[in-house]
């Protein structure tokens, strides 16, 4: 028996495990084993059930029924404590960090028994794993203060420090930069070669082909297709994930209209190490895909903020169909047609404790659901229907709390929203991030329909498959500067690769 | 101005500042383990009554002081309990509830006192906490009569330490800070949330119970309704103002405590009787609010504070 591979011992076992929200049954009777060394990779749909499945695996939910066989030891349900105990790591589709504290802290917090004065060597622990992992990070910053893709190596560190054997990554990729995934696959090939075992969630088919031994895939919290990932390939894992033939939309050439809304020469101050815009000027035509690709963090949550009237640039700047704006705000903005698909659908897309219909309704409700004051919420709970029907929103119903919603289906909640008010100019930043295959398609073929109806639509993106694909315009973002204007056809992702390093700036500056 | 600088320099202006912050540090310590742990708790204003009530009442009653202390302590917990049930795994309204638990305590200690004590007139005295005399020190010129305090004074100074050393440099510190400010990431560390929220409210409600019977056991020697008088609003300011740092708690307790002794002082000068005397009792409150404004400006405020956890839920 080799200690890795098929024939390796197993370590963990999932058996039958079912679990119900109301009517609506997340998991059903899921079995799922892990071997020694092994990356299995759990694929689905958006509310297909993955996190569900973690979660009770982990004891943060308790299932309906099953149980969960650890290195040949049932694992008490519900305990968190006794999956930690049993060589259990997680790292949760949203972080579990405190950001009060500092890296070293997050780390140590209940490792060591309450009423004790903690035992030394924690840093020295830290410190080793660190570099034997590749996860730099510095013990005492401030966890607050850290990027995501810093904050993602201490939620690993965290289940290393307390040897975990077992390792869970539930979308661990979904905010990294490309490079930061890259990272990430070389940290986890280093334990999966110790012999750590790996259950990993992505909705990235190009990473689970690169990373996995095996897909298990599950439709409607249920398991439709388990595959060795040497005998498959992306197709057949997305047709196995949204049950039939998936074809990525792609957008036709068309002729721009004119220019709906232009940038001149606008700048913004720096954030922190966060540059802010230098003199980017940029024209949105109607009829056209605009595509702004860059790593995230160069200056485009600054330019998004300026569109979505958030903003106005310090110099510089903005006018629509010819006339410069003076008053811009949130509420002008929406007034004007401008629809946003947020970067950070938690924060800025959505109010966690309202129920669906209410957040549909969040940039409307004033103009087309209310009349002297008064709301009508039978309209507004009937076009919250239309929302959650068209754009397939996997709900109990529009009465549910939009945090109870899986990411990618509040995702979709909101872009229906903002593509129900017809809108002239559509910002969509980052639109396709966490979403399944099946959603993605539909996402991208609505945005392309936008178009073709005479909306200006801006994608950011992180993407360059996804800028290519869809853009007829490209530029690309880097330090705060933006690339000439790059017609469709004309560039290929190497050269956009390039640009986005910043190499080519210098050049073009100089000429 | 030179009565003003006459009053700073006495001894006496200090071992009264020192006297009058010695609850205010109590309670606020007591609030502040609630708040970090985030649970807004405004019961305290009740529990301080409570706290008065009960020291006082157990001394009067034949327990020794110390004793009186636990019992106060001890009916502090308690309320703390009654609250915790019913914010934690409840998840009810932290705002509701603390008002609550302030009526309640408030109501239940003048009806026991009229149970207890139906045909007295005026509350009888007890024998309260004597000044310290400690050796070497309170021989010292200046300084001997300033630090002239009772020994719940002193105590209080150490629980301020305590609980500073406990929330910096314990793994039980950590977890109450961690719970605070997110208390998910406390449930994926295998700690019980609703464990650890539950008694970090049960042991602040102790202290801000044994803040109050410090006006009852030490500052004076006899129980009145109205004695606490808003010395509970006062603390939870005072957590903010000391942005949740014990240490700065503390000395936030301090200067409001310098304030109002200012002011009683103040009012026996020639401004004193030039002035109306509302204006010197405001002063104090005035100034707190002032330098309320001014500290906690950029205060880091714990993110979860008056967020209930509820545990399968997302
Ligand atoms: N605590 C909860 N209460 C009610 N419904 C829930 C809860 N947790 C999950 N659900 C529902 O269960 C379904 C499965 O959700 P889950 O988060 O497991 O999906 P997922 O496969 O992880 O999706 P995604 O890829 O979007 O993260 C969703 O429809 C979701 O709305
Ligand atoms: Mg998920």
């Amino acid at each position: 028996m080799s200690s890795t591979g098929p024939g390796a011992e197993v370590v963990l076992r999932l058996d039958r495990i079912s679990k119900s929200f109301g009517a609506l049954k997340a998991n059903d009777a899921v079995s799922l084993t892990l071997r020694r060394g092994e990356v299995v990779a759990l694929l689905g749909e958006n509310g297909a059930g993955k996190t569900t499945l973690m979660n009770i695996l982990f004891g943060h939910y308790l299932a309906d029924d099953g149980g969960v066989e650890v290195f040949g030891q049932p694992l008490p349900p519900g305990k968190p404590k006794a999956a930690l105990a049993a060589g259990v790591g997680m790292v949760h589709q949203h972080f579990t960090l405190a950001g009060n504290l500092t890296v070293l802290e997050n780390i140590r917090l209940g490792t060591d028994a309450l009423w004790s004065r903690g035992h030394g060597g924690a840093r020295a622990k830290v410190e080793r794993l660190s570099r034997d992992f590749g996860l730099a990070v510095h013990p005492d910053a401030k966890v607050g203060r850290l990027s995501v893709g810093e904050r993602q190596r201490v939620e690993i560190l965290k289940a290393l420090y307390r040897d975990a054997r077992i390792l869970i990554l539930d979308e661990p990729t979904a905010v990294l930069t490309p490079q930061e995934s890259e990272a990430l696959f070389a940290t986890l090939r280093k334990a999966t070669a110790l012999g750590l075992s790996v259950i990993f969630i992505s909705h990235k088919l190009h990473e689970v082909m690169a990373i996995a031994d095996r897909c298990v895939v599950l439709r409607h919290g249920r398991v439709v297709g388990e595959v060795d990932t040497h005998a498959t390939d992306k197709g057949q894992l997305a047709a196995l994930m949204v049950g039939g033939e998936l074809s990525l939309p792609r957008a036709e050439a068309r002729v721009a209209g004119e220019v709906l809304m232009q940038l001149d020469r606008a700048s913004t101050p720096d954030r922190g190490t966060v540059p802010g815009l230098r003199s980017v000027s940029l024209a949105l035509r109607a009829g056209q895909i605009t595509g702004l690709a860059g790593v995230s963090g160069n200056g485009q949550a600054a330019l998004a903020e300026i569109i979505a009237g958030l903003a106005l640039p310090a110099s510089g700047s903005i006018s629509l169909r010819g006339v410069p704006v003076a008053r811009w705000t949130p509420g002008e903005a929406l007034a004007q047609g401008v629809a946003r698909i947020p970067e950070d659908r938690h924060h800025q897309g959505s109010i966690a404790d309202f129920d669906l219909t209410e957040n549909a309704v969040l940039e409307s409700y004033r103009s087309r659901f209310s009349r002297r004051g008064w709301m009508n919420w039978r309209a507004a709970r009937e076009f919250a229907q239309g929302i959650i029907r068209a754009y397939d929103v996997r709900c109990p119903g529009p009465e549910t709390r939009i945090r109870l919603l899986s990411g990618g289906n509040m995702q979709k909640l909101i872009l229906g929203r903002a593509m129900a008010s017809d809108p002239v100019v559509i910002l969509a930043n980052q639109p396709v991030r966490g979403l399944d295959v099946g959603a993605i398609a539909y996402v991208q073929s609505q945005l392309i329909a936008a178009r073709d109806r005479g909306a200006a639509v801006i994608l950011v993106s992180e993407d360059l498959d996804e800028i290519i694909g869809l853009s007829d315009v490209i530029h690309v973002m880097s330090q705060g500067r933006l690339s000439p204007a790059f017609v469709r056809g004309t560039m290929t992702a190497a050269e956009l690769g390039l640009w986005m390093a910043g190499q080519k700036f210098e050049g073009a500056d100089a000429a | 101005m030179s009565a003003v600088i006459d009053i700073l320099i006495s001894a006496s202006f200090w071992a009264a500042v020192i006297r009058i912050a010695s609850p205010l540090i109590l309670a606020t310590m007591g609030e502040l383990i609630c708040e970090r742990a985030g649970v807004l708790n405004l019961g305290i204003e009740g529990i301080m009554v409570i706290g008065a009530f009960t020291g006082w009442m157990a001394v009067y009653q034949g327990l020794p002081l110390w004793g009186g202390v636990a019992v106060a302590m001890a009916a502090g917990m308690m309320f703390g309990l009654l609250h915790s049930t019913l914010t934690v795994p409840f998840g009810l309204s932290q705002h509701v509830v603390g008002l609550g638990v302030t009526l309640l305590a408030t109501s239940s200690a003048s009806f026991a006192y009229r149970l207890m004590l139906p045909e007295v007139t005026s509350p009888p005295k007890i024998a309260p906490f004597q000044p310290l005399n400690v050796p070497g020190l309170s021989d010292l010129p200046w300084l001997g009569d300033a630090l002239s305090q009772t020994a719940l004074t002193w105590a209080a100074f150490a629980v301020a330490g305590l609980v500073a050393w406990v929330l910096y440099r314990t793994p039980l510190g950590l977890a109450v800070r961690a719970v605070g400010e997110k208390p998910a990431a406390v449930e994926a560390q295998g700690l019980s949330v609703t464990g650890l929220r539950m008694g970090a409210v049960i042991v602040g409600s102790g202290l801000m119970a044994v803040g109050g019977a410090f006006l009852t056991l030490s500052a004076f020697s006899s129980f009145f309704f109205e004695m606490v008088n808003g010395r509970g609003w006062i603390c939870i300011a005072l957590v903010v103002f000391g942005a949740w740092k014990p240490g700065k708690a503390v000395l936030g307790a301090i200067l409001f405590a310098a304030f109002d002794a200012l002011q009683i002082r103040l009012q026996q000068t020639p401004l004193g009787a030039a002035l109306p005397y509302q204006l010197f009792l405001a002063l104090p409150f005035i100034l707190s609010v002032l330098a309320l404004i001014l500290m906690s400006r950029r205060a880091e405020v714990p993110a979860a504070l008056m967020v209930p956890y509820n545990k399968g839920e997302r």
